[in-house]
């Protein structure tokens, strides 16, 4: 009988952890699924630019079949919850999905219901729909004040609000209408960035810029009437426009499996990447409770280790390169056609260098050559 | 001068080996879900903590009971006061 590894979740890291899989193991007996619910890969990091009009969600969206190694079996289907005692995964029409090896890649969901009057009146760009929106309010905005903001912690992409507040403030300097815009940054904690090196270097961009910011705002409720938030330190704002990034939980077919913390983050080892407390389950990107960036790039560099500790244990040859030091590294734009980048592990802070316009051009390549690049593990 | 042992602890958090601002932000959720007038507790055994998180509870106007220092980490205590 072959051995069966399940990927659930076809996004950055189950994809490439299942093709490094088909790769590794191609003159085993193995069968390899990946079970999605949509069937629709889509490249988040491009979110960021449709409120610009410089991206469209179509764009965004490729088949994950296309993606995915010939020798994967792809299932799209709606699986509602996990059992480790049993090896399976199940929906609610019945269908059972038997597995030797999980790895649970399903990623991470906005949950603005969380915070009261957010998602009435709260605008992001954490999704296709909502970033054209968001588009288009931008669009008939004219003056008064643009509140860009956090609303929970851990978030996906954590520099992409910084990145937003530095895009719209060069966009609006385009336009003329700058002068006439308060631009206003808020943050849950003493500083603009959870790592202090990063919040260093984007304190002088915001000041140069003119961007005010409340640190210590950890948001609780939102007053679509009066447009004003609220946070847990007591503090008040008003806005004309509020871009705040919404609360962010795991996957629901974890919680509903009870294998999550309160969130919903799966507690996973560090290193090995083996879902705590149970035997051939892994857990790779959002879907973790580690400290690292809620990001593609910590998902890509997750799914090789996934993928060679699985590989190693079906084959019995140790590869010696199963061990996750939380490698992360990702572009931040500054605006102005210019962006830094950071690239930094559990024992190592980013240090990012000074802006400039070579970044900028490798985000925009990376960006374009992503979906041949990153899925089939050419990089 | 008050003795940490006085005071009752409705819910302590143990986020030793977890580093800035991690204690942080772990303190915020659960004042968070906390109810007014609970009591918690984090322990830290990150050097940051002893900064960012009397800051914090300064900004937010809760009572601050203290740091405790314990062996290899330390104990702060506040109150949730609105």
């Amino acid at each position: 009988m072959p051995t069966r590894i399940v990927v659930l979740g076809g996004g950055v890291g189950g994809t490439l952890a299942a093709n490094l899989l088909a790769r590794g193991l191609a003159r085993q007996d193995v069968e390899i699924t990946v079970a999605d619910r949509t069937g629709k890969h889509v490249y988040q990091p491009g979110w960021l630019y449709i409120p610009f009009g410089q991206e469209t969600a179509r764009n965004l969206v490729r088949s994950e079949r296309g993606l995915l190694d010939r020798r994967i079996n792809l299932i799209v289907d709606d699986f509602t919850r996990i059992d480790p005692e049993r090896h399976l995964i199940v929906a609610d029409d019945g269908a059972a999905l038997p597995y030797d090896y999980l790895v649970i890649a399903t990623g991470s969901r906005n949950v603005p219901e969380d915070v009261p009057g957010l998602a009435e009146a709260g605008h992001h760009f954490y999704s296709a729909e909502a970033a054209a929106k968001l588009g288009e309010a931008l669009k008939a905005f004219d003056h008064g004040r643009i509140i860009v903001g956090i609303g929970g912690l851990p978030h996906r992409c954590p520099p992409a609000p910084l990145e937003f507040l530095f895009l719209l403030d060069a966009d609006l300097r385009r336009q003329g209408k700058r002068d006439r815009v308060e631009l206003t940054y808020t943050y849950p904690i003493g500083r603009v960035f959870t790592i202090e090196s990063v919040a260093e270097f984007a304190t002088p961009i915001l000041e140069e810029r003119g961007i005010t910011y409340e640190t210590f705002f950890n948001l609780e409720t939102v007053d679509a009437e009066k447009k004003q938030i609220n946070s847990l330190e007591g503090t008040t704002l008003d806005y004309d426009l509020l871009v705040m990034i919404p609360p962010h939980r795991g996957a629901e077919i974890v919680s509903a499996s009870g294998l999550g913390d309160e969130q919903g983050w799966i507690p996973t080892d560090r290193n090995t990447l083996e879902m705590k407390g149970e035997d051939h389950v892994f857990a790779i990107g959002d879907a973790t409770d580690l400290p690292v960036s809620k990001s593609g790039s910590a998902a890509h560099f997750q799914a090789k280790v996934v993928s060679d500790r699985i590989v190693e244990a079906v084959t019995g040859k140790p590869s010696g390169n199963g061990h996750y030091n939380g490698h992360v590294m990702c572009f931040l734009e500054t605006g102005n056609e210019q962006a830094t980048t950071m690239n930094f592990d559990y024992d190592h802070p980013p240090e990012p260098p000074r802006p400039s316009r070579i970044y900028h051009y490798e985000k925009m390549l990376f960006n374009r050559t992503y979906w041949y690049i990153v899925p089939r593990g050419i990089v | 001068m008050l003795d940490v042992k006085d005071v009752k602890v409705d819910k302590e958090l143990d986020v030793r080996g977890s580093f800035c601002p991690g204690p942080l932000m772990e303190l915020i959720r659960a004042v968070k879900m906390a109810p007014v007038g609970s009591v918690i507790a984090v322990l830290s055994s990150d050097p940051g903590s002893s900064k960012d998180i009397p800051l914090w509870i300064g900004k937010a106007k809760f009572e601050y009971l203290g740091a405790f220092p314990e062996e290899g980490y330390t104990r702060f205590v506040v109150r949730k006061t609105h």
